[in-house]
């Protein structure tokens, strides 16, 4: 069998979406009798059919939508037949009741639109299908219907489906199929028509039965947003929440957006056990090694490709509060599992439902569409809807009265930068920094040759870049190539090679960097002079302690010996001094410390 | 875990496992569950011994697994509840180390209303809505989950799955927040409080289908069994204490029978049956052609009675 379709039933009152939810429960038996009873017992009280069993009691659940004859709020239905299981939400059609079919729209793959074969296509059809389109909906089908009504004429059919097609268009659908039909009989619904012979094919049941809506690729990258983190003891740390996109397993390298940390998933926990593997839409608890900080909120991604962040967008919204969208007003935005705050900052425009035109538009009211941009108090883990579903939908939230008053989906984010003024906006080294999520800094590695400044340098790199920073390694071998090719190892030019090196981190440092520089840089006074380049604090000393000969009795490159034989001039340590620095910001003592230690250290002076 | 309650099991071996659309139900709710305990000050489950009132627990066990259950079970006994319900009710409780919180209206109880004395509608009044409101009340909760699903009743399918009451309990249906995607807002004023129902989407169907695959145990009345019933206005009612004053002429008749639904043993009507198994069980729900709110008797009491119980605080 199929999977399940959810499909949302939408039209203006009276179209006849209760008539054919209810026909078609009632062809496929999903009626029970004791229902039916009440259905024909209600029916001659507020029925529409003249005392004859009207079918839209069935659906019509709340008091005041019977006495008044019509759908207020959208109402789930489940049913099956022999092919395939159904969730229908049969959603409202006055437009005072907009944000309801919206709810209605949000979780349907597909779209029922009912016009009425006498009315045509009215400007509700028009809202709707741009709500469905917005929402996410890419299939649609058109059921005009009463055409027991309309003689089943074939040129009133054909217009409707032109004008609609139109529409269609306008909005971006392009899966439309048509079909026209009385919900009242269930012709071309649930059965053949005995008067149409013009329309042939499928009935509209039965295109829903057969319908394949294509789903996500599970290959698409991994991303989990963290509900829950669940810690019944000390020993156990674990992180509970769907799986938005993509596998996972064991074993996997992930990072935590928005924090850039790195981790690995050590095991996939279920009930009374463990998982090989999880897919999109699995609720699962993962355990992370080593058992890094996250909270609700974050996303769990895919290592080598995490999620980006942002706090600038630009988004399609649907307003659903009584008071009006002011922009610059504070609200609470829910992306996933993610609670912010936000504010719009501009309405680009309001769409006109009807024909999609963009409108200027100082705020947006009940049931608007616009777009507008977005800013959030801090950056926040997101997709553009067009991506992710999952990861690209919102909800504002107003803070006064908690009411739910707007839904939106992102377009894409807006550059920092963009949305201020550039005459009181400075690029600062700081700027910089913060869109990488870092404080810039230069750490400054000193020691004798071989006393193991690359093997350090190289580790913390390379653990800096897993937790998402961005850095720089500065050393002889990349400086002494290029930028210092012209210089020699004269004093003059051991001192200019320092100046150089030291110039380049503060460049790197300003550009928004993390810079390693591994270099022995023997003399107290040229380490001095670094540090005055650098802001308090962004300069850190680091001394790799190693033994003269220690280093003499690793010389991986020969080079003491050289020295010693008198082949290399003024080598440090050897016929030129070293000066251990006196109050280093990080002593890594060698002799006791294993490389991954020195790293851990340095990285802890750093928080 | 606890045999004695779990169906006779030969029929089970050609059973699959749960199919996708099972999977997919479970990680919803699992995912609704999560939501509400990570958000609620002081959350609460509403435990009706029912059959989705076991599914419900069992659901919320998996969501916080290994820790155990993040939440009190409230019981809302009327004090004629069917003894079979109670017992497994303590047992269950017993079983996966959850506190239960027991709640009768004690007035209600001391004023003598019975589902004997009085009409059944203001008995359900007094003994249940009244009931269930001094327990919120006394426990401050906020978050409380519920087994509701919306193919029970008509204005259940239009409820959200994260459904505001008032300080008083209250639903005002046309005021329900949107709901758009599994955005669920759960903020709320003081004194406001939000019903969740994580089987929203559930068929009995399907939860059938669950307890098969998940071996849930459930009450013992679900499978027919011989029984002592009298039969009035066409329902049969069970005998399951002597308090049930007899009329005249009648005496308990032990019938084949079992339940669709638990609740007051004097309000549940039986049907007859051999349904004594799940998979029979499973195939009679199938083929039924009554809806399993047919033996409340409750929900007969009068036009769109469910919706005007709940904008009272009934659930
Ligand atoms: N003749 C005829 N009447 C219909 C048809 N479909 C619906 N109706 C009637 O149109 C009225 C409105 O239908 P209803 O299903 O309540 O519309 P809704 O507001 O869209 O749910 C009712 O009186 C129905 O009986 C149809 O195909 N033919």
């Amino acid at each position: 069998m199929l999977p399940t379709l959810r499909f949302v039933l939408c039209g203006s009152v009276d179209d006849g979406k209760s008539t054919l939810i209810g026909r078609i429960l009632c062809d496929s038996r999903q009626v029970f009798t004791d229902q039916m009873e009440r259905v024909e017992d209600d029916s001659r009280r507020y029925g529409t059919q003249g005392g004859a069993t009207d079918l839209a009691l069935l659906m019509d659940g709340l008091q005041d939508e019977r006495q008044q004859g019509i759908t207020i709020d959208v109402a789930y239905r489940g049913f099956q037949t022999a092919r395939r299981r159904f969730i229908v939400a049969d959603a409202p059609g006055h437009e005072q009741y907009t944000r309801n079919m919206a709810t209605g729209a949000s979780t349907a793959d597909l779209a029922v639109v009912m016009v009425d074969a006498r009315k045509g296509v009215l400007p509700q059809t028009a809202r709707h299908t741009r709500i469905a389109a917005m929402f996410g909906v890419r299939h649609i089908v058109l059921a005009v219907n009463k055409m027991d009504l309309a003689g089943w004429d074939r040129d009133t059919f054909e217009a409707i489906a032109s004008a609609y097609g139109t529409v269609a268009e306008a909005v971006g659908v392009s899966n439309v199929r048509t079909f026209p039909v009385s919900a009242l009989t269930g012709e071309n619904l649930t059965r053949a028509a005995d008067s149409t012979s013009w329309h042939t094919g499928p009935t509209l049941l039965e295109h829903l039965e057969t319908i394949e809506i294509e789903q996500p690729a599970a290959s698409r990258p991994f991303r989990m947003p963290v509900q829950y983190v669940n810690r019944p003891n000390p020993d156990f740390r674990g992180y509970c929440g769907r799986i938005a996109a993509g596998t996972v397993s064991p074993g996997e390298h992930v990072r935590i957006s928005p924090a850039g940390t790195g981790a690995e998933v050590e095991s996939i926990v279920v009930w009374r056990g463990t998982r090989d593997s999880a897919t999109q839409g699995d609720s699962v608890t993962l355990t992370l090694k080593p058992d890094v900080d996250v909270s609700r909120g974050d996303v769990i991604c895919t290592a080598d490709n995490p999620l980006a962040v942002a706090d600038q967008f630009q988004a399609r919204i649907v307003w659903m509060g009584d008071e009006p969208l002011a922009v610059g007003r504070p609200y609470r935005l829910k992306l996933h599992t993610c609670e912010v705050g936000a504010a719009v900052t501009r309405i680009r425009h309001r769409v006109d439902v009807s024909d999609g035109s963009e409108l200027a538009a100082p705020q947006l009211g009940l049931n608007d569409l616009g777009v507008v941009n977005l800013a959030t108090n801090r950056p926040i883990p997101f997709a553009p809807f067009d991506e992710s579903r999952e990861l690209g939908r919102f909800i504002l939230i107003d803070r006064a009265t908690n009411a739910t008053v707007g839904a939106g989906t992102i377009t894409y984010p807006l550059m920092r930068a963009s949305n201020l003024k550039w005459q009181d906006f400075d690029i600062t080294g700081e700027k910089r920094a913060e869109l990488k999520r870092q404080r810039a800094r230069c750490l400054w590695l000193t020691g004798l040759s071989a006393s193991g400044k690359s093997t350090i340098a190289n580790l913390l790199e390379k653990r800096l870049v897993i937790e998402g920073r961005h850095t720089y390694l500065l050393d002889g071998d990349n400086v002494r190539h290029g930028l210092n090719r012209d210089l020699g190892f004269t004093e003059a030019d051991r001192v200019e090679n320092i100046r150089r090196i030291a110039e380049v981190a503060r460049l790197m440092v300003d550009a928004g960097l993390i810079v390693i520089v591994s270099f022995i840089s023997p003399f107290q006074s040229e380490r001095d002079f670094a540090r005055t380049l650098f802001q308090p604090g962004d300069f850190l000393e680091i001394f790799v302690d190693a033994p003269l000969e220690v280093c003499a009795r690793r010389d991986p490159k020969g080079l003491y010996a050289k020295a010693m034989r008198g082949e290399l001039r003024n080598f440090t340590g050897v016929d030129s001094p070293y000066e251990r620095p006196e109050t280093p910001d990080v002593h890594l003592d060698t002799q006791k410390l294993a490389p991954e230690d020195c790293v851990e250290l340095v990285m802890r002076n750093l928080e | 875990m606890y045999d004695n309650t779990s169906p006779p099991q030969s029929d089970r071996r050609s059973r699959p496992g749960p199919g996708p659309w099972l999977s997919s139900l479970e990680s919803e709710a699992i995912e609704i569950i999560r939501e509400g305990i990570a958000t609620a000050a002081r959350p609460v489950m509403l435990y009706s011994i029912g059959k989705d009132s076991s599914v419900l627990l069992h659901l919320a066990r998996k969501a916080f697994w290994p820790a155990p259950l993040p939440m009190p079970l409230l019981h809302v006994d009327t004090t004629w509840k069917f003894r079979e319900m109670i017992a497994f009710r303590d047992r269950v409780a017993a079983e996966v180390g959850v506190e239960l919180i027991v709640h009768t209206n004690q007035e209600g109880a001391d004023a003598g209303i019975t589902p004997f004395t009085h009409p059944s509608d203001y008995y359900t009044d007094v003994m249940k809505t009244v009931a269930l409101r001094q327990a919120l009340d006394a426990g401050r909760y906020d978050t409380i989950f519920i087994g509701a699903r919306r193919d029970e009743e008509k204005s259940r399918a239009k409820e959200r799955v994260f459904s505001l009451r008032n300080a008083r309990h209250q639903w005002d249906p046309k005021a329900q927040r949107p709901e758009p995607w599994n955005l669920y807002n759960t903020r709320l004023q003081p004194g406001e409080s939000l019903r969740a129902s994580p089987l929203s989407n559930w068929s009995e169907a399907d939860i059938w289908r669950y307890i098969a695959d998940e071996e849930i145990p459930i009450v013992p009345l679900y499978y027919a069994a011989e029984r002592p019933v009298v039969e009035r206005d066409g329902q049969l009612i069970m005998v399951d204490d002597d308090r049930m004053p007899l009329l005249p002429g009648e005496s308990p008749q032990p019938r084949r029978v079992r339940f669709r639904t638990l609740g007051c043993y004097p309000l549940t009507a039986a049907i007859e049956g051999d349904a004594d198994t799940l998979d029979r069980v499973i195939a009679e729900t199938l083929a039924a052609d009554h809806s399993e709110r047919e033996g409340r008797l409750i929900d007969h009491d009068g036009e769109a009675s469910m919706e005007r119980k709940k904008r009272d605080g009934y659930f």
